[in-house]
């Protein structure tokens, strides 16, 4: 690849071609994945159970719900922003569907969309404040999820008189809503979770989105430079609180099969969930600072944590010290993704 | 806007979808009582924690029965919650209920409730220290003693090798009841760390556990939540492991109703919130003092298939 760079030395480099090597050393999503596969590699080295099917189609699942979130998020977090409230939106999402079905007997799919209409709700209210107040979106969201912590068991108690909404199962269509968010394929004698298709599904959709789409670059050109977005006639409103919206769609779906899946819904279930996030689309190579990232990286982000905790959990540790070694290994990840980084665009100049 | 709550009206009317909605009032009666004493309950229950919703239903009936004002408040930050204890004593209140799951943090303020008259009485946790500080008695479990229930049951059911799972890392009671449990099972106990925020990733965990550990024949919940996705993580791990739980909710009664789990333990925390607002207006009133001012335990009763129908209907109407 020096040869490659040295024969268009003299002429402008932004327009150098790079080595296949270096191409991929550039990606986003590189490290995590090399980060992916010695994690990977470390466990099933330690535990027969981990590398097994069942194993598998277990820490899949985590993952899964996780990814489907950390896609939405780092589309988000390329677009230059977070946001806190998207674990709790979760959920407010379960609890306002369970509510208004088990409670006051809405139609099963009235009560479904009644939920989806007040998740993005919640998202363009976030993405409106954003782009009105200038404020960081971190204030505003931080906001955002201290109210709906509040509201989520404010009302619940309200309701039930308990913390929890339960007795989902007994709705009209459940079997349906079952199949579309908590059947179980089988593969190789293990159940795999169906959240594990929407996943891929959903990092698919994410990285055409970002990569083939105009939207696409409107978002990286937003959280790269804004007032130069802005010049170039980007609609920047529009894009933001589309992403918001994005991220509480994510939390829609996700809220809404945990509470199939567990046919209850605790108040304060997705509490701190919001980090995890976060943390998963940051070690897929999200920049903290916007304009650069992608949806495969976030998701193998989010592969790593469910390898991760569980792994943890097959190789037998201390549960005591269980978030440090999890700290550790996401520290490892992000350390071993920056490194890869600087040294692909060193071997670039 | 409009449109949308004539939709739900609407709705609401026809549809078999509300399982949930109670066709009778399951509270009881309406309560006539004139004390119209003022008591303020504060414990160290985080907003949202099932456990403590139960202990503010049975603060608030006991209020409604008695005629007295009840105010509740927790924080679990032992500091904040000192400060809350005193701001009760500032106003002159005519008893205190107080949850001393850090003792020494709240020492100074329960003292200066003593010294200035009001009526103290601990519920839940700090017994042992409840009454150096000067409270009239203490209400709650006992975790030894019901750990140690739970360890004896489980070694007559036969169960050796035991899994905890501890849902609040750093919670002193639970790692207390772990133990205790441990004590009498004469058995092999190892705990496990989950988050009760994202109780499905806990029942992964549980499931991951299992699947490693295949000479795990038991599980010991801490909470009512824990226990249902145990249940369900020890049934897709396919592992013979027998599950038993600490306190209640609706769903844990049904597990047990339907075998799914063998028993739980409830220390009654209605009772907790109704008897200490009970027992300060009677000490008030007429000076008197249940137990003579012994530790008076709520706890543990145990929730086995012969009580968990009738228990499941209290529990679904936040009182058991």
């Amino acid at each position: 690849m020096t040869s490659a760079v040295a024969a268009t030395e003299a002429g402008d480099e932004r327009v150098a071609r790079v080595g296949p090597l270096t191409r991929l050393l550039l990606k986003p999503e590189l490290g995590a994945l090399i980060g992916a596969v010695l994690v990977f590699a470390f466990f099933a080295l330690l535990s027969d159970v981990f590398r097994s099917a069942s194993g598998v189609a277990n820490w899949l699942d985590p993952a899964s719900t996780l990814g489907i979130m950390a896609v939405a998020v780092a589309l988000l977090m390329i677009g230059g922003h977070f946001d806190l409230s998207a674990g709790v939106q979760t959920g407010t999402a379960a609890i306002t569907g369970g509510i208004l079905t088990t409670y006051y007997g809405v139609n099963t799919w009235v009560a479904l969309l009644l939920s989806l209409a007040l998740c993005l709700a919640i998202g363009f209210v976030n993405g409106y404040l954003v782009v009105r107040t200038k404020l960081p979106s971190f204030i505003i969201t931080l906001g955002t999820f201290l109210m709906l912590q509040g509201l989520n068991l404010g009302v619940t108690k309200l309701v039930t008189n308990t913390v929890q909404v339960n007795n989902f199962d007994k709705i009209q269509g459940y079997g349906v809503l079952k199949t579309i968010f908590a059947s179980e394929i089988t593969i190789a004698g293990a159940p795999f979770q169906i959240a594990i298709v929407w996943w891929v599904l959903a990092t698919i959709l994410g990285s055409w989105v970002l990569l083939r789409t105009r939207f696409g670059n409107w978002i990286f050109a937003v959280g790269g430079d804004l007032t130069a977005a802005r010049n170039v006639g980007v609609p920047v409103q529009r894009t933001t609180i589309a992403l918001f919206m994005t991220t509480s769609f994510a939390a829609w779906f996700v809220g809404t099969t945990q509470i199939v899946r567990l046919t209850s819904i605790q108040a304060q279930a997705g509490f701190g969930q919001e980090l995890i996030y976060i943390v998963a689309a940051v070690i897929g190579g999200c920049l903290l600072t916007g304009g650069f990232g992608s949806a495969v990286g976030a998701s193998i982000g989010a592969l790593i944590f469910g390898m991760t905790s569980q792994g943890i959990v097959y190789a037998g540790w201390d549960a005591d010290w269980f978030k440090f070694f999890l700290g550790a290994m996401l520290l490892l990840a992000v350390l071993a993704n920056q490194y890869i980084r600087r040294f692909a665009e060193q071997s670039r100049r | 806007m409009a449109a949308l709550a004539l939709l739900v009206t609407a709705a609401a009317c026809s549809s078999e979808n509300a399982v949930n909605r109670d066709d009778d009032d399951t509270s009881g009666g309406k309560g006539g009582g004139t004390y119209g004493l003022k008591i303020a309950v504060v414990t160290h229950g985080a907003a949202g924690d099932a456990f403590w919703s139960i202990v503010k239903n049975g603060v608030e009936k006991a209020g409604t029965d008695l005629g007295d004002t009840v105010q509740y408040s927790s924080d679990g930050d032992p500091q904040k919650q000192a400060q809350l204890i005193d701001a009760a004593v500032n106003q002159k209140v005519d008893g205190l209920v107080v949850s001393m799951a850090n003792p020494d943090a709240l020492k100074a303020s329960v003292e200066k409730a003593v010294a200035a008259g009001i009526p103290v009485i601990t519920i839940n946790s700090g017994a042992s220290r409840s009454k150096e500080f000067g409270a009239l008695t203490h209400i709650g479990q006992d975790e030894k003693v019901a750990g140690e229930a739970v360890g004896t049951e489980l070694a007559n059911q036969g169960v050796k090798n035991v899994v905890c799972v501890i849902h609040e890392a750093g919670n002193v009671g639970l790692e207390e009841r772990c133990a205790a449990v441990g004590a009498t099972l004469g058995g092999q106990i190892q705990n496990l760390q989950v988050d009760i925020n994202n109780l499905q990733a806990a029942q992964s965990t549980i499931k991951a556990k299992l699947q490693s550990d295949t000479a795990i024949d038991g599980v010991v919940t801490l909470g009512g939540p824990v226990a249902n996705v145990a249940a369900a993580g020890i049934a897709e791990a396919a592992s013979p492991a027998k599950l038993a739980t600490f306190d209640l909710n609706a769903e844990v009664a049904k597990g047990v109703q339907d075998g799914k789990i063998l028993f739980a333990v409830d220390q009654q925390p209605y009772l907790q919130g109704y008897m200490a607002v009970t027992m300060l207006t009677q000490y008030k009133a007429n000076l008197n003092v249940l137990g003579g001012g012994q530790q008076v335990l709520t706890g543990p009763a145990l929730v086995t298939k012969e009580n968990a129908a009738q228990v499941a209907e209290l529990a679904a109407a936040g009182t058991r």
